[in-house]
């Protein structure tokens, strides 16, 4: 999961101040581990360091004013180019493709469209797998690649699900 | 292989096209913009979810199915326009195909099966017999020859199903989830089989599955939904 990327997201799809930002991550992507009020800041420190995002304005929701935090030109772009480019395959595949799916439905971005895009690469490798599957030299390579083409296919599958439940999703999101 | 002489085509040139298929059955739309190509001697996968579209899609492509609007190519001509005779031609000379459960004849045997293909383009009962016989032996089942379907296991009615789809030397070969009801070592069998014998010979394949190990198999992918060819994403 990329915490940088995922907060950049959340305040690019809607202008938020930290503890916001807070709330919404623990609430989508924290699962059991909220995220660390100095991550949360060191974080957004260094996206505003690097003019991905900037000051918007304060906020109040009733407490202390609060610096309210909104994506640059530059953020946005980084957005667009992360939620376009597909995942390495990878064991923590599935939570990092998740983010994306929720920032882009939260952005109102084509969600489907992230989903697409790591279906092509998953079955360009699928196909490489394959390939070497039967080329295989001996039981234990072809039972290699076997491993690798499960693996592939749980997380297509999983794709496919995805896709299946994003009008559902969206609804539960608000969007 | 000059794939020129196979196909009647430049390499790389379209052999067979859908375009803009619109197919209803009654007032339930199946296919409703639906456009894809494939090129000589390539591996097509049409994947998508049951009730997408994907077979309707093949059966226009194959010629099975007469489009409500649109149209099929079929070496630069329009086969959804074709005749009965015309089309019923291309299909028994041209294509081959391979379905989910075999559809084997149940009365005659392995090697009569494989054969008939042949025996209907007018090729000799003794030279259709050597021909399904080497087939049978390609695919590893030689010694099944003599047997009905009904006493062959799942795994081995699909062996001589891919034969019988590829002894007449197909230009096209559709295959409809073709390993839909395999176990998994089976169906790695049956698509390693199909995928490499027809690419041997040059013939196309178009396949339909929602599997997406079986699409593996495949050098492209075209997505069906809700009856439409969704744009390929470049990878």
């Amino acid at each position: 999961m990329s915490v940088p990327m995922t907060l950049l997201g959340l305040v690019d799809a809607v202008p938020r101040h930290g503890y916001e930002v807070k709330k919404v991550y623990d609430a989508h992507f924290g699962g059991e581990r909220p995220l660390k009020v100095g991550q949360l800041y060191s974080t957004l420190g260094r996206l505003e360091r690097d003019a991905l995002i900037a000051p918007a304005g304060v906020g109040q929701d009733g407490g202390p004013e609060r610096t309210v935090y909104a994506a640059t030109v530059a953020g946005r772009g980084r957005v667009e180019s992360w939620l376009a480019t597909a995942e390495p395959d990878a064991p923590y595949l599935q939570s990092v493709v998740f983010a994306k799916v929720l920032l882009a439905l939260m952005s109102g971005r084509a969600a489907d469209r992230v989903l697409e895009v790591q279906r092509a690469a998953h079955l360009v490798l699928m196909r490489r797998w394959t390939v070497r599957r039967r080329e295989a030299a001996s039981t234990e390579a072809m039972l290699g690649a076997d491993f690798v083409l499960f693996h592939l296919d749980a997380d297509l599958r999983w794709l496919d699900a995805t896709a299946a439940r994003l009008g559902r999703l969206a609804m539960e999101l608000g969007q | 292989m000059d794939l020129t002489e196979v196909t009647g085509c430049g390499v790389g040139d379209v052999l067979l096209a859908g375009e803009s298929l619109a197919v209803s059955f009654g007032p339930t739309p199946a296919l409703v913009d639906a456009s894809m190509t494939v090129s000589p001697g390539e591996v097509v996968a049409l994947l998508g979810p049951s009730g997408s579209g994907k077979s309707t899609l093949l059966h226009c492509l194959a010629g099975i199915l007469r489009p409500d609007g649109g149209a099929v190519m079929y070496r630069g001509r329009r086969l959804d326009q074709a005749g009965d005779a015309a089309r019923s031609r291309i299909r028994r000379d041209d294509f081959g195909f391979v379905f989910q459960f075999g559809q084997l004849v149940p009365e005659l045997t392995a090697g009569e099966n494989v054969a008939l293909p042949l025996r209907l383009s007018g090729v000799p009962a003794g030279e259709a017999r050597v021909r399904a016989g080497e087939w049978l032996e390609r695919v590893d089942v030689a010694e099944l020859a003599g047997r009905r379907p009904g006493e062959l296991s799942g795994g081995q009615q699909q062996r001589v199903a891919v034969a019988r789809a590829l002894v007449g030397g197909p230009r096209v070969v559709f295959a409809d989830e073709p390993t839909g009801a395999l176990d998994s070592f089976n169906g790695e069998l049956v698509m390693d089989l199909l995928t490499s014998t027809a690419r041997q010979l040059g013939a196309a394949v178009v396949l339909v599955t929602h599997d997406n190990r079986v699409a593996a198999y495949s050098d492209r992918e075209v997505v069906v939904r809700d009856g439409r060819t969704a744009q390929a994403v470049p990878a």
